[in-house]
């Protein structure tokens, strides 16, 4: 099984990165882009079978290391 | 006095602290790879400055499941000084031994150069060798200083006096534009609660002796000898 898990700034946290590359698209001519806010993406190959297992898995990895709660959301699939 | 300085995978400010606290204080010191669990006979610890594994993920968020975490973890309940300066803050941040984060720093900029922070609470082991509102110049050297909680712990911390540095003017002015990386409330140190866990970004083992013509971060390493009685011993002349 596959989990696929996005980790992303919580709404409100300032995003430093975020601004930068809002600029330059602004600057390449994009003007209509806006609030851009850069995330994680993660894939991660589980041996396991069981869905709840994985599920359980994940959800774990992700709040003891993949994310910090304090200012970043996650959010994952499994395939 | 027995200082360890911990060594993780990264770590490049390590020999600086081994170095003020030997050389230039005279301590006993002991360096500390991160695989060890065992620390005994130590009074206090530091968790240096530097890269640990390479920053990846999230500075000190892998750093902080080393080994010697739960020891130092174990040391710190027990009420032994804990030190940790930029990359070591960083990592005691993650550990959940002090309250926050660290965010990129507004500028984008990895931002290395004197600045000056003023001691907001000089009555603990790591300040009371500086006077209270006294400005010291400390180098910084970081990309993720931006200081961030939530508004409940923000409160909490300065209530209990735990915030211990923040930035300011020359003159001591806390000031917007004192701020050089966009920390929630110009901070600079925190303390934990029970006052023996201290996280700064600025770097004080790079001011700690004249030769550097800056001496102003001496006062924090010897503001935890005196907390333990002891005074610095010079083990050699200063640039001998």
């Amino acid at each position: 099984m596959k989990a696929i898990i996005h980790v992303t700034l919580k709404q409100g946290i300032l995003d430093p990165q975020g601004k930068a590359i809002e600029h330059a698209l602004d600057s390449l001519g994009f003007s209509n882009a806006a609030n851009v806010r850069v995330g994680k993406y993660l894939e991660v190959e589980l041996n396991e079978t069981d869905r709840a297992r994985a599920d359980a898995q994940v959800k774990r990895m992700c709040e003891q290391l993949l994310a910090n709660t304090v200012v970043e959301d996650y959010r994952y699939e499994l395939t | 006095m027995n200082i360890g300085v911990v060594v993780f995978p990264g770590s490049n400010c390590d020999h600086d602290c081994a170095y003020v606290f030997n050389d230039v204080l005279g301590q006993s010191v002991q360096m500390i790879w991160h695989k060890d669990t065992q620390l005994s006979g130590l009074d206090a610890i530091v968790l240096p400055g530097g890269f640990s594994y390479g920053d990846y993920l999230r500075t000190g968020a892998i750093a902080r499941f080393s080994p010697v975490m739960r020891a130092l973890k174990a040391f710190a309940d027990k009420g032994g000084l804990v030190i940790g300066i930029c990359n070591g803050f960083q990592i005691l941040l993650e550990a959940g031994l002090l309250p926050g984060v660290m965010l990129r720093n507004t500028s984008l900029n990895f931002i290395c150069k004197d600045v000056y922070v003023k001691v907001e609470n000089a009555a603990t082991r790591f300040t009371h060798r500086c006077e209270s509102g006294q400005v010291l110049k400390i180098p910084i050297a970081h990309a993720d200083g931006n200081y961030y909680t939530d508004p409940v712990t923000l409160g909490g911390i300065k209530a209990n006096a735990q915030v211990i540095f923040r930035y300011c003017t020359a003159e001591g002015n806390v000031t917007p534009a004192a701020n050089p990386n966009g920390s929630l409330d110009n901070i600079a140190g925190i303390m934990n609660a029970d006052g023996n866990v201290l996280g700064m970004m600025p770097h004080p083992e790079r001011s700690a002796e004249s030769v550097l013509s800056n001496e102003d971060g001496r006062l924090i390493f010897l503001s935890m000898l005196s907390a333990f009685g002891k005074s610095e011993i010079r083990a050699r002349p200063v640039g001998a």
